[in-house]
């Protein structure tokens, strides 16, 4: 019957393709897809033997893929995102650990992510939250520029701030625990739910607020600093600020996963992403990070974290599932409630 | 020697072929590599059913037990009504045997902690490969030859075979997944048994809280519930407005608005909502203009409810309009003249015959719509404002830091509980109603035309929305061409030149970001298109012209997995296929079957009008003049089908390229699609090469779409070109 043949035909065009190719590298990219497919593109060039499918997800989409496989892993390496999942993932055992030799040549913050998961995970970049405001938006409407985190409570800017949702955003929850941190639990919520009366939309994505606020539909996006740099250098009017009252950061991070089919090559990979050459080519890519390797040349673009008033941020405790849990509940219960349109 | 025993012996002998040489489990670096053939000596993963019978795997025991019994049947037994009997008993313990053991002995032993208990322990194991598949075959044709030598269905063993497969594959593609979804919400992610999160879940308020009618905020179902309503209203009545204005009006462009039904149909879901943001969004083209002119401040309207409304409306009222013009062009003119004869004015004759002879017509495009917006993905993704609605909450819970598997199968169940409840009270309201017009006699009428108070307005609904449709498809255009949406509109084609580039430099190279997943959507889409319709068509065959029992229940399953959304489905591929004994996450074969039995009914639906057409008497002929069923099909009845091929190929080609909601879940690192790959730089904010994208893909649909049509042909019936073919309703 034509049916069956088809099938034959079928298997047998998609299998080509794989024969063809000896080591292979399943790779989930957890950040900028221009970054991810750079990366990708660069790792071919200095490994033709190695052919690398690349498939670019949010860090939620990412550990929840690599959790749903666990009892079958798919993927081999995966690269990039807020680094509490990949905590969240060396906790749950999802990962393996590694001890690069690169680790010699890397900022003590990215080894702290190793020491506090027992080598599970590494720090690969680090991005500072802030926000970005449309520069020619607050000009028109007349509005002063927000400096400090005090500065977005002004009941002028009713309407005009986006915040992504913690419950599926990484920076969002990010920004949520930096709050706690720097102010107290319950006075965090206080300021959140102020905030709320000036909060247009709690976005899905990260970065969505400051890409909305880029193109004018929206005044201001609370954001790592960097997503606000790559709009800035785009050449939307956007100009990024670190809260004058001290910030939180993220450090991206890099996870090998346990028991998948190419150990190998993802080490291979590893050590050679967190190399000083790789991570000097990420400005070129648009990503404005501040890179992991110390010998890493730094973009004229990227945030100076010594400019910047940074907390000390506890990773291990807000990334806890507990911690995660309990501020997450009751930011639906006193903001996101509120929110649902 | 009779044909009973020789179709038996055909399948005995492959299925000993099988176990004797075939991988029974599946080979990882894909079976058609024949990589394996080199290891597989070392490697007891890979060895053949007999070989891993004979390791001490007990679980295979019992299979070779059952064929065994087939065999000695054969030798021991004359064909007949004794043997059939015995026959379809081992099938079907096979079967069953073969899924027991699948689903509870997973990669690293027991699946279910209650068996390692009362067992003990057990060795792991693969999911099924290529040796299981067709021991798997092997014992649904067993069923299906006993049934014919017990004389079922006149004895035709290729009717019965094709029932069994098809009700296998349904059951393993559509039910099998449902099922996991269910199974799913009740389990931890490494596999042990909680029901905390369900209860956590179904009571959520938010998912149920009917506060807004207090002036607070509602649940997500209820949301996504109202704006499925307020859409399939809407895009019913647009889409009646158009079917009346291009049947019964002296409209000039009748042309031109069949041409502009089109285009929704091809265009990617969430490029509408794309092209509405940049016309309408706080900073978007129109709304300065608006503002400028008038000194109101618009602001942020369009994101929520009403952006995603205002987005389903304009894709969905062409398919209404597609439903409602065969209807409203159905409706026989004596009707209307009879009405008219007896004094009835065009008004009268309007609203008491005309109308309700449509009411089939309007359910249909009602139904359509509200499903179609309760699976909706793409537009409230992009417009979605703070709230979601359920396909998007579903997404979120799953991929979002929340990660609540369980909240997701929640979420689904109530999505499809919604779409379902809309199908069968369609169902019961049409059934027992007779709305035939068309008879045999001669209808040489004209259809009155609309009665003038009704005529204007509604010439002008149309024209007003089919400006709109138009304004925003050159938004589309023009937004692949500028630099920076909203910053800097100079003409440029570095989009284009990013997304497919060809690098010449040191020979051909496709250096453009796009051509990846472009050429793997291209394969699958080509793949599943052909498989699509030859599966809509066969059931289509066997539904309008086989008699069996369990023939209404049969077609009404099939025709309710049309009603399960999308999102549903990426979901619930992703939870069975994932695992042992069936395993395909990562692979294109996920994708083909998802696309395949997603969009078979439309092939079925196809096949039935289409055999409906063809007497009866013409196959009679055939098998009387000695030809068996299977040659009847292919020689008489499938050169017949042309227009319904053309259609279920076309359908299944676009909704392959065209769909988002379920190949989210299921693309990977090597099978990336071209929709999955726009919505991530859509969510980047890079708009110029998305659209630039996306409108690629509806050149290359249209351009595919002719060459089907000039491969498939035209059905010749008589010398003169046949009438234009209903298969366009169809789709």
């Amino acid at each position: 019957m034509t049916g069956r043949t088809a099938i034959i035909l079928a298997g047998a065009a998609l299998a080509l393709p794989a024969a063809a190719q000896a080591a292979e590298l399943n790779l989930i990219c957890a950040a900028d897809v221009v970054i991810c497919e750079r990366l990708t593109e660069e790792f071919g060039k200095t490994h033709p033997d190695i052919s690398v499918n690349m498939v670019r997800m949010s860090s939620g989409e990412a550990y929840a893929k690599i959790r749903a496989e666990s009892r079958n892993p798919q993927t081999d390496i995966w690269w990039g995102g807020t680094g509490d999942p990949h905590l969240q993932a060396a906790a749950d055992e999802l990962t393996t650990p590694y001890e690069s030799p690169m680790q010699a040549e890397l900022h003590d913050w990215a080894l702290s992510q190793a020491r506090v998961s027992g080598n599970r995970t590494i720090g690969v970049y680090s991005g500072v939250l802030g926000w970005g405001y449309n520069t020619e938006h607050f000009a028109a409407k007349g509005l002063k520029e927000p400096l400090c985190w005090a500065d977005l409570l002004d009941p002028a800017l009713k309407g005009e701030i986006q915040i992504a949702d913690p419950n599926s955003s990484g920076t969002a929850y990010t920004a949520l625990a930096t709050l706690v941190q720097l102010m107290g639990e319950d006075e965090a919520f206080a300021y959140l739910k102020q905030l709320h009366a000036n909060v247009a939309q709690y976005t899905k994505s990260g970065s969505a607020p400051v890409k909305a606020a880029a193109r004018g539909e929206a005044g201001l996006g609370i954001v790592f600093m960097h997503d606000a740099v790559t709009q800035q250098v785009e050449g939307f009017p956007i100009k990024p600020v670190a809260p004058c009252e001290g910030t939180g950061y993220e450090i991206g991070s890099m996870s090998l996963i346990e028991g998948s089919a190419n150990p190998d090559e993802a080490k291979i990979f590893y050590d050679w992403v967190l190399g000083a050459e790789v991570q000097s080519l990420m400005p070129e890519a648009g990503s404005y990070q501040i890179a992991s390797n110390k010998a890493a040349k730094p973009s004229e673009h990227a945030i100076d974290p010594s400019a910047v008033k940074l907390i000390d941020y506890d990773f291990a405790e807000y990334g806890s599932a507990e911690r995660r849990k309990h501020l997450l509940a009751r930011w639906d219960a006193e903001i996101g409630g509120a929110a649902s349109e | 020697m009779n044909a009973d025993n020789r179709r038996l012996d055909r399948v005995l002998a492959a299925v000993a072929l099988a176990l004797l040489l075939l991988p029974w489990y599946r080979v990882r670096s894909g079976f058609f590599g024949l990589d394996w053939l080199a290891e597989v000596f070392g490697k007891p993963d890979l060895w053949p059913g007999l070989a891993q019978a004979a390791a001490g795997r007990w679980q295979f025991w019992p299979v070779l037990a059952l064929i065994a019994a087939a065999v000695w049947l054969r030798l021991r037994t004359p064909s007949g009504p004794r043997r059939g009997r015995t026959l379809v008993w081992l099938g079907a313990a096979g079967l069953a045997w073969m899924a027991a053991q699948g689903l509870s002995i997973g990669t690293r032993g027991w699946n279910w902690s209650l068996l390692e208990r009362t067992l003990g322990e057990v060795a792991g194991q693969p999911a099924f490969g290529a040796g299981a598949i067709v021991a798997g075959l092997f014992f649904t044709c067993l069923i299906s030859f006993g049934k014919a030598e017990r004389g079922a269905l006149k004895g035709d063993a290729f009717v019965l075979t094709s029932i069994a497969v098809l009700i296998l594959l349904v059951g393993v593609f559509v039910f099998y997944p449902i099922l996991s979804i269910f199974i799913g919400a009740f389990q931890d992610f490494d596999g042990s048994f909680t029901a905390e999160g369900v209860l956590r879940n179904i009571v959520d308020p938010k998912i149920w809280s009917l506060a807004c009618l207090g002036g607070g905020n509602c649940g997500v179902a209820w949301r996504t519930f109202f704006l499925a309503i307020c859409t399939a209203t809407a895009s019913t009545l647009l889409g009646l407005a158009f079917a009346l204005v291009a049947t019964r009006t002296g409209f000039p462009f009748k042309k031109g608005l069949r041409l502009l039904t089109v285009l929704p149909i091809i265009t990617p879901p969430f490029v509408v909502g794309l092209a509405l943001t940049m016309l309408l969004g706080r900073s978007g083209t129109l709304t300065q203009w608006i503002e400028a002119a008038t000194g109101y401040e618009l602001g942020r309207w369009l994101y929520g409810l009403t952006g995603i409304w205002l987005a389903q409306v304009l894709s969905f009222t062409p398919i209404a309009f597609l439903v409602l013009i065969g209807v409203v062009e159905g409706v026989s003119p004596s009707m209307e003249e009879a009405s008219q004869t007896l004094r009835a004015d065009r008004w009268r004759t309007f609203r008491h015959v005309s109308l309700p002879l449509m009411a089939p017509g309007l359910a249909n495009a009602f139904l359509i719509g509200f499903i179609e917006s309760m699976a909706d993905f793409g537009n409230p993704l992009v417009l979605g404002g703070s709230g979601g609605v359920l396909s998007t909450e579903i997404f979120f819970s799953v991929v979002g830091a929340q990660n609540d598997p369980s909240r997701a199968a929640v979420l689904a169940t109530v999505l499809l509980g919604f779409t379902l409840s809309a199908f069968l009270a369609q169902r019961l309201w049409l059934s027992g109603r007779s709305y035939a017009t068309v008879g045999g006699k001669g209808d040489g009428g004209t259809h009155a035309l609309l009665p003038r108070r009704l005529s204007w307005p509604v010439v002008g609904v149309v024209v007003a929305w089919g400006s709109f449709t138009v304004v925003v498809y050159l938004m589309i255009v023009f937004g692949g061409f500028v630099k920076l949406w909203g910053l800097d509109h100079s003409l440029t084609l570095d989009h284009y030149i990013r997304a497919f580039g060809i690098d010449l430099s040191d020979g051909w190279r496709w250096s453009g970001v796009a051509w990846n997943s472009f050429w793997t959507t291209m394969l699958i889409a080509l793949i599943a298109a052909p498989l699509t319709a030859a599966v809509g068509l066969l059931t289509g065959w066997l539904i309008a012209r086989q008699r069996f029992p369990g023939k209404g229940l049969f077609e009404f399953l099939l025709m309710m997995s049309f009603a399960i959304p999308g999102t549903v489905i990426g979901i619930s591929y992703i939870m069975a296929f994932n695992l042992p004994p069936i395993q395909m996450t990562g692979t294109a074969l996920i994708l083909i079957a998802c696309f395949v039995f997603r969009n078979m009914p439309v092939g079925v639906r196809g096949g039935v009008a289409a055999m409906s057409q063809l007497d009866g008497s013409l196959d009679e002929a055939s098998l009387t003049l000695g030809a068996d069923s299977g040659r009847t099909l292919r020689r008489v009845i499938l050169p017949l089908l042309r227009p319904a091929i053309t259609a279920a190929l076309v359908y299944s080609f676009v909704r392959a390229i065209t769909s988002i909601s379920a190949v989210v879940f299921l693309v990977s690192a090597k099978y990336n699609m071209a929709t999955a790959y726009i919505v991530g730089l859509v969510e980047n904010g890079q708009y110029g090469v998305a659209i630039a994208y996306s409108s690629v893909l509806i050149v290359v649909m249209i351009a595919v779409i002719g060459l089907f049509q000039v491969l498939v042909g035209e059905r010749r019936l008589r010398r003169r070109p046949a009438p234009p073919s209903p298969s366009e309703a169809a789709a």
